[in-house]
């Protein structure tokens, strides 16, 4: 039994006490906060060298034995998972230094994005279906609070609409629990893996994978269940756009991805080919809803559904190949995405406005700020050396080798579609004089300077894109040893029952 | 700045300097090959091979890199983004240099990309400008969509032949070309280098790339990155041609691309667009000639080339030069340039010469092995022959246009006759323009050390072809005297054969550009419709449409699969039993049809109430109290947020086909749910779990209640979350609440 399973959840939790004891102390609170994601790093990556090292790490909490107690699990999808989790958890509270107010951090600002890491941290290492319902529950909760918490009506608004469909994703999420312990009576993921095997009742099973799918389709923002994504990610502040771009639909994928990976394979060709189509529309609906739009993280939000249709297609195909891709394209995304909410962040800060109407200049005045976004946006576009260009050439390769022709040509027309966005904003924010600057000679903008400590996080994120760019090698093995365990279920199983 | 700039030139010289270091070698048929694996899981290495052909490309890159660099410094002397526009130029070169180079497929896309980007930034190196920001993005849409197309074509190639160094692929060419893949591999990689290479229907960037500053348009526009292409098709013939396939699609599209791009040079008036138009008509006489089998088709191409690159890039400096030194690139503006600026006319001279294929110039030697190569084809020969001859002719009436006009008419009509420009910026053209006579003097030499290699390095049973001044007289230099005759009658009378062109263009009305602008507004208008019909923002229709999937997706799975429907029986329920649920079901109708939001919470908290009343009857008095307390909570919470809150909207009356329609789709859940439910209680359930808390929760866990040991034991982790649930979504509601209080 090792603790080391156990702190990536259990330190952000700590964090959130802290902050929130001291919740009239902002200045502390960011103390804190930063030296608590710190830690959380530090142990995240401590549990990431054990997996990389020793292979999967299991505990089982409690000391009683899996299937009867609750099983922490961590494989290379899981560690992958939280190390990117926390390096965005300290980008994201370094730069929320700058962009979250005092009156927010009274409100419970750092308490919600802390308990918010500590959810999605205990979904990626949970072994167990309920705990996976209570850490999807716990990161309802913390988002719906950081989204709802500027106090404006416009955040309102969507949070409502993000916390309403999202219950009902919950709610399927529980039921289908239900069902499944009703038929297997286990709640351990490995041991489901053996029992879903033992069920005579295939129609039942296929039900149930489809309410599962429904549910982690609805969290992972697949068409046609991603409303709340549009509808609420534009709202807060840049921090928090970021962190929840970042890491709520990639739960989602990861959810789906561990439970079609794992629990329902009895009927691949089914569930596997709803998958693909499913993640092919999704690709192109998200492209194409962020061209019709013209607000920097309007753009982005939709832009989110459809790389979200790029990971699904890599569980879809089913090949070690294409997990890889998806792992791979997980990896990269995060970053890349996060990142590019960030960069929004700092030049609405610097412009005054996410309207690409009213940017501009930036590139002219802010190189290094153009550089950094330059990279993140090439890089979601999928241009090499760029990490976006790995994991899409992974997955295009992997549909032409499963002669999924359609499915890669799908994956290369919509990095095109990814292109046409992303040079609408470059243009539009970067190269485009600033709308200011012409009415009044130099700039009465409402601050000019990007900040410390936003520019700080997003060159630290920006770098490792170049990084996983310019030296893939070892991102990639570990993506392939994730798919390797991913297309050997009896690896985990083994993992966690001890062979039996 | 400057100074650093100017000192920059020597990474091109440096470049070129051991390029020209290697031609003896390469002559002699060596080449080098040099491996770094850089992603050896997915076959990735920065593998490099230098042969007879990267080793042309790499000099006329570095080549012209230099003169241009030297040239820029001076062009951009003031400019604001001096620093970015050397570090984008020289970082394009290198990735120039990296794709005529590379051995691996994916290390040459990654570069060819490369090349995309900096171009990109350097058409848009204006960036203030509306147009210069449109052709930049034209041009990455463009030439990104073909690059995607080559990546696929890679990938193909790739599984076809089981490896991506291109070295290991030559060999392979019998089996490829008979590969299932042949056809698809060959149309994407055509439509990577077609794109690249402006050919037609693709060729509209490349005229409107000119936006860019004119240092950029002589390296990349017209002498480097558009060659990219015909480097692709060149670096595969070994692999790829042979077919009819390839020799048909590079004819037509090649001669197509020749005679249409040298047309629409004539009617220009812009200095830089004549030039662009011209080179795409050049990029398409090479495609024509890589079409061929034969050695001198092969030759044409390759010498083509080099006439092309040192003619051309000295003529965009000179465009560059008048624009800079009189302010305008017009034709009907320019005259008596010749007198104010003797050392630009010069170089322009020798380079117009060039293009026309006068006798002497290094361009009648291309023109001469370019009639040689095309009638000795089999296939289409007089079709590339009569194209060639066509093109060349009009070309030799462009360079009359360019030279005579502005050049040698009258005095000076402009208000400043811009004066001489300073020696690095008239230095390149004169230098061009000079090898350009030089080359063609001396064309055995530059036939046997850079032609013939570069053409060994792609066809292997390589005739000797010798370049020659005089190759006696014979059909080519028939043609050639055609060809210079019949520009010279262009010439006289291009406003007769402009007007028809101008008139059958209208005709035909087929316009690249116009496709592109209606293809990016058509994805917009696409995007539009899409977020209108799903994001409309009501709530009502994304839950009907989630809900709707739901039901179809999971009914569909069950039913598709099901023998049987469970058996619903009658349940054999005691009367209390029947009362509560009928006190539920009044309680659920209660929910549904009242408009009071307080009606409904309180409604909503008797269904829980009842639910607890079922865990009673079958005997869990804890969870019975547990979700009595639960739900008294929720109650009293709900009311407190909900009264506080601003009502949500949209509640306003629905009409009766959408109610229905909410109401079928809620009792399919309800019917839906209940089937699934039923299915799942008609087989036993596994007890082992159930078992082991029985047998162990007083044993090893000390509790005599196994509920209360499941909690806070067994599964207490599922405790601590549901406990930061309840903490969070009071901090949650507390914010909300907080704040409008602290606001109203």
């Amino acid at each position: 039994m090792s603790p080391v399973l156990v702190l990536p959840i259990v330190l952000p939790f700590a964090v959130a006490a802290a902050t929130l004891w001291f919740r009239d102390d902002p200045r502390r609170q960011n103390r804190m906060a930063i030296l608590g994601s710190l830690l959380h790093l530090a142990a995240c990556s401590l549990l990431f060298i054990r997996v990389v090292r020793g292979g999967m790490q299991t505990m089982q909490v409690g000391g009683w034995e899996a299937p009867f107690g609750i099983t922490l699990a961590a494989d290379h999808l899981s560690v992958v998972m939280i190390m990117v989790t926390a390096v965005l958890g300290l980008a994201v509270t370094i730069y929320s230094r700058a962009e979250i107010d005092e009156e927010l951090l009274r409100s419970g600002y750092h308490p919600l994005l802390y308990i918010l890491l500590g959810g999605v941290c205990g979904a990626f290492l949970t072994g167990d279906l309920f705990n996976l319902y209570v850490w999807f529950e716990v990161m309802l909760m913390a988002s719906f609070g950081l989204l709802v918490l500027g106090r404006e009506k416009r955040q309102f608004d969507g949070g409502v609409k993000y916390v309403m469909i999202n219950l009902f994703a919950t709610l399927l999420f529980i039921a289908g629990v239900g069902l499944l312990y009703g038929m297997t009576g286990t709640l351990n993921l490995a041991d489901l893996h053996l029992a879903v095997q033992e069920v005579d009742n295939q129609a039942l099973l296929a039900a149930v994978a489809a309410i599962f799918m429904t549910a982690f389709g609805i969290k992972a923002g697949l068409f046609p269940l991603f409303f709340w994504l549009p509808a609420s990610y534009h709202t807060p502040p840049a921090a928090v756009s970021a962190i929840l771009a970042g890491l709520l639909t990639k739960v989602g994928v990861y959810a789906l991805i561990r439970l079609f990976s794992l629990v329902f394979i009895f009927d691949v060709a089914y569930t596997h080919g709803l998958l693909l189509v499913a993640g092919v529309i999704t690709m192109f609906t998200g492209v194409l809803g962020a061209a019709a739009n013209n607000e920097f993280r309007r753009i982005l939000s939709v832009h989110i559904i459809s790389q979200v249709g790029y990971m699904v297609l890599g569980l879809a195909l089913f090949t070690p190949l294409a997990l890889a891709g998806a792992v791979f394209y997980l990896l990269h995304n995060m970053i890349v995405k996060a990142n590019l909410f960030l960069i929004s962040g700092l030049s609405a800060r610097i412009s005054g406005s996410f309207e690409l109407k009213k940017l501009g200049g930036l590139y002219r005045d802010h190189r290094y700020v153009a550089l950094l976004f330059f990279i993140s946006a090439f890089s979601l576009a999928g241009f090499p050396p760029l990490s976006g260009f790995w994991a899409k050439l992974l997955l295009v390769r992997a549909g032409l080798e499963t002669g999924a022709y359609w499915a890669a040509a799908a994956a290369v027309v919509v990095g095109l579609l990814t292109t046409y966005s992303m040079t609408k904003i470059w243009g539009e924010a970067f190269w485009k004089p600033s709308p200011e600057r012409s009415e009044s000679s130099e700039g009465k903008d409402p601050t000019g300077k990007p900040d410390m400590w936003m520019l700080l996080p997003i060159s630290g994120l920006a770098g490792l894109t170049l990084i996983i760019g310019l030296v893939p090698g070892p991102f990639l093995e570990v993506a392939e040893r994730a798919a390797h365990e991913l297309t050997h279920p009896q690896i985990y199983v083994n993992a966690v029952l001890g062979g039996k | 700045m400057e100074r650093v700039a100017r000192a920059s030139s020597l990474l091109p010289l440096s470049i070129f300097l051991g390029a020209v270091f290697l031609v003896p070698h390469t002559a002699a048929g060596e080449a080098y090959r040099w491996v770094y694996p850089w992603i050896p899981g997915l076959g990735v290495n920065l593998s490099f091979l230098l042969d007879g052909l990267s080793v042309l490309f790499a000099l006329i890159i570095s080549g012209v890199g230099f003169f241009v660099t030297l040239y820029a410094v001076d062009y951009l002397h003031g400019h604001r983004h001096t620093g970015r526009f050397f570090l984008f130029l020289h970082l394009f070169m290198l990735s120039m240099l990296g794709l005529v180079s590379a051995d691996n497929v994916l290390a040459l896309f990654v570069f060819w990309e490369l090349t995309t980007i900096f171009s990109y930034l350097l058409i848009g190196f204006e960036h203030e400008s509306a147009e210069s920001r449109k052709s930049a993005r034209q041009a990455l849409l463009v030439t990104g969509a073909g690059g995607l197309a080559l990546l696929v074509g890679f990938l193909l190639l790739g599984i076809a032949a089981g490896t991506y160094e291109i070295s290991r692929m030559v060999p392979m060419a019998a089996s490829l070309q008979e590969h299932p893949f042949y056809g698809a591999i060959l149309a994407m990689l055509l439509l990577g280098a077609f794109t690249k290479s402006a050919q037609f229907p693709f060729h509209f960037w490349l005229p409107n790339a000119m936006a860019a500053p004119t240092p950029v348009s002589a390296f990349l526009h017209s002498a480097t990155m558009v060659k990219a292409g015909i480097y692709l098709l060149a670096r595969f013939h070994p692999v790829l041609s042979g077919s009819a396939a390839w020799t048909a699609t590079l004819i037509l599209v090649g001669a197509a691309t020749a005679v249409m791009g040298a047309f629409t040079a004539l009617g220009q008036s812009d200095l830089k667009k004549i030039l662009a138009y011209t080179t795409v008509s050049a990029l398409g006489i090479m495609t024509m000639f890589l079409g061929g089998q034969l050695a001198p088709s092969l030759m044409a191409a390759m010498t083509f080339l080099l006439v092309h690159a040192i003619y051309k890039s000295a003529l965009f400096l000179v465009a560059g030069i008048i624009d800079y030194q009189t302010g305008t690139r017009q034709l009907e503006k320019l005259s008596g340039l010749a007198r104010s600026m003797p050392v630009t006319a010069l170089g322009a001279f020798a380079a117009c010469f060039s293009m026309a294929g006068f006798p002497l110039f290094f361009g009648f030697v291309g023109k001469e092995i370019m009639y040689k190569g095309a009638l000795a084809e089999t296939m289409m020969p007089n079709l590339t022959a009569s194209a060639a001859v066509l093109a060349n002719g009009l070309m030799t009436a462009v360079a009359g246009i360019f030279l005579i006009g502005p050049f040698l008419t009258g005095p000076a009509r402009h208000g400043e006759p811009g004066a001489e420009a300073c020696g690095s910026m008239c230095s390149g053209p004169l230098i061009l323009g000079g090898i350009g006579i030089f080359f063609g003097i001396v064309p055995e030499f530059v036939g046997s050390y850079l032609v013939s290699p570069a053409v060994a390095s792609f066809h292997a049973h390589m005739e000797r072809v010798k370049l020659e001044l005089f190759h006696g007289i014979n059909t080519p230099l028939v043609l050639s005297a055609v060809t210079l005759s019949l520009g010279a009658i262009l010439y006289l009378s291009r406003k007769r054969v402009n007007r028809a062109v101008c008139r059958s263009y209208q005709a035909i009305g087929l316009d690249g550009s116009r496709v592109y602008d209606r293809v990016i507004e058509g994805v917009a208008a696409v995007g539009r419709l899409q977020n209108r019909l799903l994001q409309n923002g009501s709530l009502h229709r994304y839950f009907a449409v989630v809900v709707a999937s739901f039901v179809l997706l999971t009914g569909y799975s069950y039913l598709s699969g099901v023998q049987a429907l469970p058996d619903i029986g009658a349940p054999g329920l005691a009367t209390r039993q029947w009362l509560l649920l009928l006190v539920l079901l009044a309680a659920v109708g209660a929910v549904v049809v009242t408009r009071s939001v307080l009606l409904a919470i309180c409604a909503l908290g008797v269904v829980g109430a009842g639910i607890a009343m079922i865990f009673l009857a079958h005997g869990a008095p804890d969870l019975a109290l547990t979700q009595l307390l639960v739900e008294t909570l929720t109650v009293i919470i709900v009311s407190v947020i909900l009264l506080r809150l601003p009502g949500l909207g949209g509640a306003g009356r629905k009409s009766r086909a959408r109610k229905s329609f909410d109401a079928a789709l809620a009792l399919s859940v309800g019917a839906l749910m209940t089937t699934l439910a039923l299915a799942m209680l008609s087989s036993p359930l596994d007890r082992s779990v159930t078992a082991f808390y029985e047998q162990s929760s007083y044993l090893a866990a000390h509790g005599r209640n196994i509920v209360n040991v499941i909690l806070v034991d067994f599964r207490s982790l599922d405790t601590l979350g549901e406990i930061i649930v309840v903490a969070t979504a009071g901090l949650a509601g507390f914010a909300l609440i907080h704040r409008r209080r602290g606001r109203s």
